[in-house]
């Protein structure tokens, strides 16, 4: 049992008030960033995951010819060579519109008017290329081949030359995340395994009474134990909660970002629930941390 | 130093047996060298020495706080040297405490000190309801059970200590300078308790330098340690010592 049960005339042995003076704050503060960083982590990993799913077997063929109507022929031509090839899910002509859009946001556009500049903008012919599921590279060496058989000027760019080491970065950053989360947990750790030693000197003298009249390591562990149970659960629960707020806020402001990778973070279901085991995590390290250090250490008197 | 075990260590029936016990601390000199003695059930003992002549170190191996560097003791029949660590408080159950500093718990009332080795026995609240009151009476403090141990006085203090020490009914009581720190008229009552307790069957063993504590005691055996061995081999002089060890 994490927060032992013992009669209260016994647990009058330990004088009332908190046992561990700053314990629960820094407990609070420790349960505090790990669950930031474990939903920083969690988040992060979901987008890293939603960018490779949308890049996996995703390539952009691209046909740059100057002249406009050969271009357009060869994209006709290219995208239905391409669509009945057998590695091939989907292939898709972008539209020049999609396109003026996309770059209107950089060079600035005339809102619902025909932009004179965009329109005279030269632009390759783009064809968007889903494989089926396999070796995407396999498909993509097809690929090419096809393209080089059938228009040489053609390129075809797989999208994860492009989003992948992003996808990575995440990836690292999620991992760091995890590397937090593992490391506050020591700290925690190490916070109740001081406390637990300073608690045991602190009160020698009561110890060493219960010991002289017959108390067993596991009467006195419980006592203390059950006293730097509750003071962490108290610290991890005050730490819970303003992280909480703090994931609310931070969700609800997220909830207006509808562009970039903003918007593909979330925690989903799972993640929710990792958030939720972590604070009881915490008040399992707390309080078998105290009863292993209360018993190693009584173990060394007589 | 002896050769062989005195007469008195190869008696049957003794509650605790010192056979050439050896104790040091670390590295340094021994403390207690070659200490062979028996201790009767029943039977009521000083202990007397200089300061530093190691009663405080006997004591401690009596109430199970240190075991021997060297040598055997057997405590109610069985091996204290070799016996395992969790078998101790057992034992301890069995042994009464008393100091010099009383060892109450500060911010516990005299009722709950005197309560405490039941409590740690497992004894329900109901159950040692009656024995906790008996003691207070028997100590005559029952007018102040609620009372903190820093509004009592040193010698009210003792006798919380004693009744914490005996309210289990230990077989024996071991007491380490118990009234060091009391007047000689409460150090006479707080003998008078000790001696009731003997005659309920209680071994008790004294560790005091008050001559006069020892002479109010006719049928008590003395033991005396000098540097660390014990004066007399036999352990069982009668006070006074025939010889004046």
């Amino acid at each position: 049992m994490l927060i032992p049960s013992v009669p209260p005339q016994q647990r009058a042995l330990l004088p009332e008030g908190r046992l561990s003076g700053p314990m629960p704050w820094v407990i609070a503060i420790l349960m505090f960033l790990t669950l930031l960083a474990a939903a920083a982590g969690l988040g992060l990993w979901r987008s890293a995951d939603g960018i490779g799913d949308a890049i996996a077997g995703r390539v952009t063929v691209q046909i740059v010819d100057a002249n406009p109507e050969t271009r357009a022929a060869t994209a006709v031509r290219l995208r239905r060579e391409i669509a009945a090839a057998p590695y091939v899910r989907a292939a898709r002509g972008v539209e020049r519109e999609e396109m003026v859009a996309m770059m209107g946001r950089w060079f600035g556009d005339l809102e619902g008017e025909d932009d004179p500049v965009l329109r005279e903008l030269p632009m390759p012919a783009l064809i968007d290329v889903d494989f089926v599921a396999g070796d995407a590279d396999a498909n993509l060496r097809a690929l090419r081949t096809l393209i080089n058989a059938s228009a040489p000027s053609a390129r075809a760019t797989p999208h994860a030359d492009w989003l992948g080491p992003v996808a990575q970065l995440i990836r690292s950053l999620a991992w760091i995340a995890v590397a937090l989360v593992l490391m506050m947990s020591a700290a925690t750790a190490a916070v109740v395994m001081l406390t637990a030693r300073a608690a045991l000197g602190t009160h020698f003298s009561t110890i060493e009474i219960m010991h002289l009249i017959g108390a067993t390591d596991k009467q006195v562990t419980r006592l203390f134990q059950r006293r730097i149970a509750i003071d962490t659960a108290f610290g991890v629960a005050l730490g819970t909660l303003v992280a909480t707020a703090v994931m609310l806020l931070l969700g609800w402001q997220l909830s207006g970002v509808t562009s970039g990778l903003a918007a593909t973070a979330s925690l989903g279901v799972y993640g929710w629930l990792v958030l939720l085991a972590l604070p009881l995590f915490g008040i399992a390290v707390g309080a078998l941390t105290a009863r292993w250090t209360l018993m190693s250490t009584l173990k060394k008197t007589l | 130093m002896n050769a062989t075990p005195p007469p008195v260590a190869r008696a049957t029936g003794a509650m605790v047996q010192f056979d050439k016990v050896g104790l040091r601390y670390g590295t340094d000199s021994e403390v207690l060298a070659d200490v062979s003695f028996n201790l009767q059930p029943g039977s009521f003992y000083f202990l007397t020495g200089a300061s530093g002549a190691g009663k405080t170190s006997l004591l401690k191996l009596l109430y199970l706080t240190q075991r021997p560097s060297r040598g055997i003791v057997r405590l109610f029949g069985e091996d204290l040297v070799t016996m395992p660590r969790h078998r101790l408080p057992g034992f301890r159950r069995r042994i009464g405490v008393v100091f010099q500093d009383f060892r109450l718990i500060p911010h516990l009332s005299a009722h709950d000190n005197i309560a405490l080795p039941l409590r740690i026995a497992g004894v329900s609240e109901r159950d040692l309801a009656s024995p906790v009151r008996e003691m207070l009476s028997w100590i005559g403090l029952k007018e102040r059970a609620d009372a903190r141990p820093a509004t009592l006085s040193g010698g009210e203090q003792q006798r919380v200590a004693i009744a914490r020490a005996v309210i289990a009914r230990p077989q024996l009581l071991v007491a380490d300078e118990p009234t060091g720190n009391v007047d000689p008229e409460m150090a006479m009552r707080l003998l008078g308790l000790f001696e009731a307790l003997n005659r309920l069957g209680t071994t008790v063993i004294v560790a005091t330098h008050d001559v006069h504590l020892i002479s109010r005691v006719p049928n008590a055996q003395m033991m005396r340690l000098e540097r660390g061995r014990l004066a007399d081999p036999t352990g069982a002089l009668l006070y006074p010592p025939a010889n004046r060890i």
